[in-house]
């Protein structure tokens, strides 16, 4: 070879310092979000700052926990969570299947509507989402959690496209053995299509778990609230009460972060997949 | 077979087009509506053409909370754009161990904002917080960060500066933005970089290219469907800038002295503190024309440089 390969000149220990120094500033925040809860009230507000608590105050994450009223908004968030999954699971696949094997009149035009509103950013249906809400008599329901969520135009969207990779072939053969849509669709489509639905999953319960604003609109009463909410309610009632607001904010990480490492390459694949096809 | 075809759509289609027609479609045709009304206490009472939008037309406050979103996103898009792509590139060099930084990067994603802004208020606190004693340490003059109202021109040229820039307060939110949605775009970026094939590479290789020129030259056209689509989400993502000024800001949220207010957030003020509905939805077109002409301004921009195979 007459040119050195430009690559092999790379600077390993440069990349790696930089690689390095990049995943310090993300760690960082976490680590000060656990350690502040394990101090003392008087160690928290010592400056300069210790880096290691002196002792670990376990306690402050039970109190916490009780403070905030955890219990409550993790069961919440937690059926919220769920039940908002079991329709978007549902409308997704029938939708789907509607616009990737089914023939009927406007369909195109259907399809880029739904692609329309979805370019619809969420700020615009804050405050009309809340009147209809209320001419529903919604306000402060579960239902107001719940319902308006069972549909994400998105997630049609990446289903569809999977649905019409799988070839009419398939659907033609399972005529012959005497299968209806509906069979097909069930006993063959779904299954086949584990891996995304597994990532329409993924993305429905971090939605859910993370919303903040619709939530905040929507309830007057604690009672109903998720967790985000709650916890951002805590702050406002803890203002300066740093060591329990870090408690209370690693408690309602773990969960996800505890989701997170379980199925990490699922999730970022899933993101990675999504960005590229979107 | 086509007339059961139809009815069979109908059939699937009516859960999703029932949801949308209630919780998307009626409330855009209504918040339309009741802009160009007057709102009484239970509804729309009187319709006044496009007085809410002249309003807001000489609205002051409006004009400064629309000045602060476009300082957040000038400043946030490319500081996000510059880190990811670079952090994207040097994991693209065969590093070992590239899924535990990966999983790092991506951690502050998958992290609510709500128990970031309280991590990050705590961070950013003027007397006892970690970023002050850390630029203690290298013997940096520290900061009041959230609660600095002065621009960061003005801090860094001067008051005779002539544009005062975003204030500390809002930079103090577009670093914590950055640093959580980073991660994000490491992820889209090497997903686009390792789409490149190999003899892309192996090309300008026997062609002598150096690595600036092969970057310029093979990477960076060949990622730009990529590049176009992480610019387009961090700009839309900016302008819905909300949580972290309502959590971390004031009081009142939006402070000090007005420099982190943003157009969510006045638009969220409007409605659910002095009960402006039609004003405040006023707002919201106004900000879904902007966004949507962001959209298709940054699609004609960057089509033409844009690879799509």
């Amino acid at each position: 070879m007459i040119n050195k390969n430009p690559f092999k000149k790379t600077n390993k220990p440069l990349i790696y310092f930089l690689l390095i120094l990049g995943a310090i500033v993300m760690i960082i925040p976490f680590y000060w979000m656990v350690t502040t809860g394990l101090k003392t009230p008087q160690e928290a507000i010592k400056f300069p700052p210790s880096i290691w608590p002196k002792s670990f105050v376990w306690s402050n994450f039970v109190k916490a926990w009780r403070q905030a009223n955890f219990s409550m908004y993790i069961i919440n968030t937690l059926f919220i969570a769920f039940t908002t999954l079991i329709g978007v699971l549902f409308s997704s696949i029938l939708g789907a299947y509607a616009f990737a094997k089914l023939k009927f009149k406007g369909k195109d035009i259907l399809f880029v509507s739904l692609l329309g509103i979805m370019m619809i950013p969420m700020p615009v249906y804050i405050i009309p989402g809340y009147l209809v809400l209320m001419k529903l008599g919604w306000i402060d329901t579960y239902m107001a959690l719940i319902v308006p969520w069972t549909v994400s135009v998105f997630n049609i969207f990446l289903l569809r496209q999977h649905f019409k990779s799988i070839p009419n072939e398939l659907f033609e053969a399972a005529v012959l053995d005497g299968c209806n849509h509906w069979q097909f669709l069930w006993k063959i489509l779904v299954p086949l299509s584990k891996p995304i639905l597994v990532t329409i999953s993924i993305f429905s319960l971090l939605g859910s778990w993370n919303s903040f604003i619709w939530p905040l609109v929507v309830t007057n009463s604690d009672k109903i609230r998720p967790i985000q909410v709650g916890l951002a309610y805590f702050m406002q009632e803890q203002s300066t009460n740093y060591v329990l607001l870090s408690a209370a904010s690693t408690i309602s990480v773990i969960p996800l972060i505890a989701l997170f490492f379980i199925a990490q390459k699922q999730i970022i694949s899933s993101y990675a997949r999504s960005g590229i096809k979107g | 077979m086509h007339k059961k075809d139809w009815l069979l759509a109908l059939l699937l289609l009516l859960p999703v087009l029932t949801i949308l027609i209630i919780f998307r479609f009626i409330p855009i045709v209504y918040a339309f509506i009741i802009s160009f009304h007057k709102w009484g206490i239970t509804g729309p009472s009187k319709f006044v053409w496009f007085s809410n939008y002249i309003k807001i037309f000489n609205d002051a406050v409006f004009w400064r909370s629309l000045g602060n979103t476009f300082y957040y996103t000038i400043f946030s898009v490319p500081m996000n754009f510059i880190f990811s792509l670079c952090l994207a590139l040097l994991l693209n060099q065969k590093v070992k161990a590239l899924g535990i930084f990966r999983t790092i990067y991506f951690l502050p994603v998958v992290t609510s904002i709500i128990a970031v802004s309280i991590v990050f208020k705590w961070i950013y606190h003027p007397r006892m917080g970690l970023l002050n004693y850390i630029l203690s340490l290298f013997h940096l003059p520290t900061q009041v960060w959230l609660e600095e109202a002065r621009g960061i021109f003005e801090m860094i040229f001067g008051s005779r500066f002539p544009v005062k820039g975003p204030s500390l307060a809002l930079m103090s939110l577009i670093f914590m933005s950055v640093w959580k949605s980073l991660g994000y775009n490491v992820v889209i970026f090497l997903a686009g970089l390792q789409n490149i094939p190999d003899y892309y590479y192996d090309a300008s290789k026997i062609d002598g290219a150096n690595r600036w020129q092969t970057f310029w030259n093979v990477t960076f056209p060949l990622l730009s469907p990529v590049s176009f689509y992480v610019l387009l989400i961090t700009t839309i993502t900016s302008f819905q800038v909300f949580a972290s000024v309502w959590m971390m800001t004031g009081p009142p949220p939006g402070g000090p002295l007005g420099t982190t207010n943003v157009v969510v957030y006045y638009l969220f003020e409007n409605a659910f503190t002095y009960l402006r509905y039609g004003y405040a939805s006023a707002l919201a077109f106004i900000l879904f024309i902007i966004i949507m002409s962001f959209t298709i301004i940054q699609k004609n921009f960057t089509e033409k440089k844009v690879y799509y195979d």
